[in-house]
C-alpha cells in the first residue's frame, strides 16, 4: 500500500509544482513570491492536521490501551514537526521580502513555534524513557494537552490582529483569490496528504518490528 | 503563466532567493526524510537477519550439546 500512496504523492507534486509555476497568474500585488503559498499553506495545514491525528491516536490509545495506536501516534511525530519547520521556513522567506521582516512574534507565528516545541517536547519524552509503555502512555498525554494549541493557531488571525493575514481559504465564505491559485494549493495539500500517509505507514512498520525485536531481545536475555 | 525564457523563470520576477529558498528547502527535507527512514529500514532487516541467524545457530548448538 506504501509504493502505492508514494507514487500518487509524486505524481500530485509534478501536477501541483506545474500549477504552482506554469498555471497560476502572477499576484496583483506581491508579484511572483507570493508562490510560496503553494508550499507554505499546505505544509501548515498538515502540521496541525499530524498533531491532531497524533492527539487521536493517543486518546484511542489511553481509552483502549492500544500499542499500536500509540505507535501511529509516535510514527506521525516526526513529519508534523517537519512540516510544521517547513511552514515556519516559508513563512520566513515569505515574511522577508512582503513585510521586510524575518520573524515576528505575532500571534499565529508563535503559536506555530510553539508547535515546533510540543512536536519536539512529544520525541524528546518518548525517548527519555525507556519502558515503552509508560513512554506510550506519557507522551499520549503530552498530545492531549498539547492539542489546545491547534485551534489557538487556526482561529489566531482571528481573535488577535497581528501581522499575520486572515484565512484566503475558508469554509464559511468564497476563497478570495483566484481559482487555480485556489486549485494549485489544493492539489499540493493533497500530494503532502499522500506523502505524509506513505512515510508514516513505512515509519510504523519500522516501530512495530523494532519493538517485537527488543521485547524478543529482553525475553531470551531473561531466559539465558 | 508564461515565462518569457529560463532566466525569467528562475529570476521569479527578482524574488528568486526567496522563492526558491522556500521550495529548495521543502525538497531537501522531503527528500531527506524518506532517505533517512530507508536507511533505518535497512538496517532494521539487517539486524533481525543477524538476530534470527544468531538464535539459530544458539539452537543448532544447544541440539548438539
Amino acid at each position: 500500500m506504501i509504493p502505492w500512496f508514494a507514487a500518487l504523492a509524486a505524481v500530485l507534486i509534478l501536477i501541483g509544482l506545474y500549477v504552482s509555476f506554469f498555471v497560476a497568474p502572477t499576484d496583483a500585488t506581491q508579484g511572483e513570491v507570493y508562490r510560496i503559498i503553494f508550499i507554505h499553506v499546505p505544509a501548515a495545514w498538515m502540521s496541525m492536521l499530524c498533531f491532531v491525528l497524533m492527539a487521536a491516536y493517543s486518546a484511542l490509545g489511553l481509552a483502549l490501551n492500544a500499542r499500536l495506536s500509540y505507535m501511529m501516534a509516535a510514527a506521525l511525530a516526526p513529519t508534523g514537526a517537519l512540516f510544521t519547520f517547513i511552514c515556519l521556513w516559508t513563512g520566513s522567506f515569505w515574511g522577508r521580502p512582503t513585510w521586510g521582516t524575518w520573524w515576528e512574534w505575532d500571534a499565529r507565528m508563535t503559536s506555530e513555534l510553539i508547535l515546533l516545541f510540543l512536536y519536539i517536547g512529544y520525541l524528546a519524552l518518548r525517548g527519555a524513557i525507556d519502558d515503552p509503555r509508560r513512554a506510550d502512555r506519557a507522551s499520549a498525554l503530552l498530545a492531549l494537552v498539547g492539542v489546545i494549541n491547534v485551534p489557538i493557531i487556526y482561529f489566531s488571525v482571528k481573535w488577535w490582529n497581528t501581522l499575520h493575514q486572515g484565512a484566503s481559504v475558508s469554509i464559511t465564505r468564497a476563497p478570495s483569490m483566484a481559482a487555480t491559485m485556489l486549485l494549485g494549493m489544493m492539489i499540493m495539500a493533497l500530494a503532502f496528504w499522500m506523502y505524509t500517509i506513505a512515510v508514516v505507514l513505512a515509519r510504523v512498520r519500522c516501530e512495530i518490528l523494532e519493538r517485537d525485536a527488543a521485547a524478543r531481545e529482553r525475553f531470551t536475555g531473561a531466559q539465558a | 503563466m508564461s515565462w518569457g525564457s529560463a532566466a525569467e523563470f528562475f529570476a521569479m520576477g527578482g524574488r528568486g532567493w526567496y522563492v526558491w529558498s522556500s521550495f529548495g528547502v521543502t525538497a531537501l527535507i522531503l527528500v531527506g526524510e524518506m532517505l533517512a527512514l530507508r536507511a533505518r529500514r535497512r538496517a532494521l532487516i539487517r539486524t533481525l537477519r543477524e538476530g534470527a541467524s544468531q538464535s539459530a545457530i544458539e539452537r543448532i548448538e544447544s541440539n548438539e550439546s
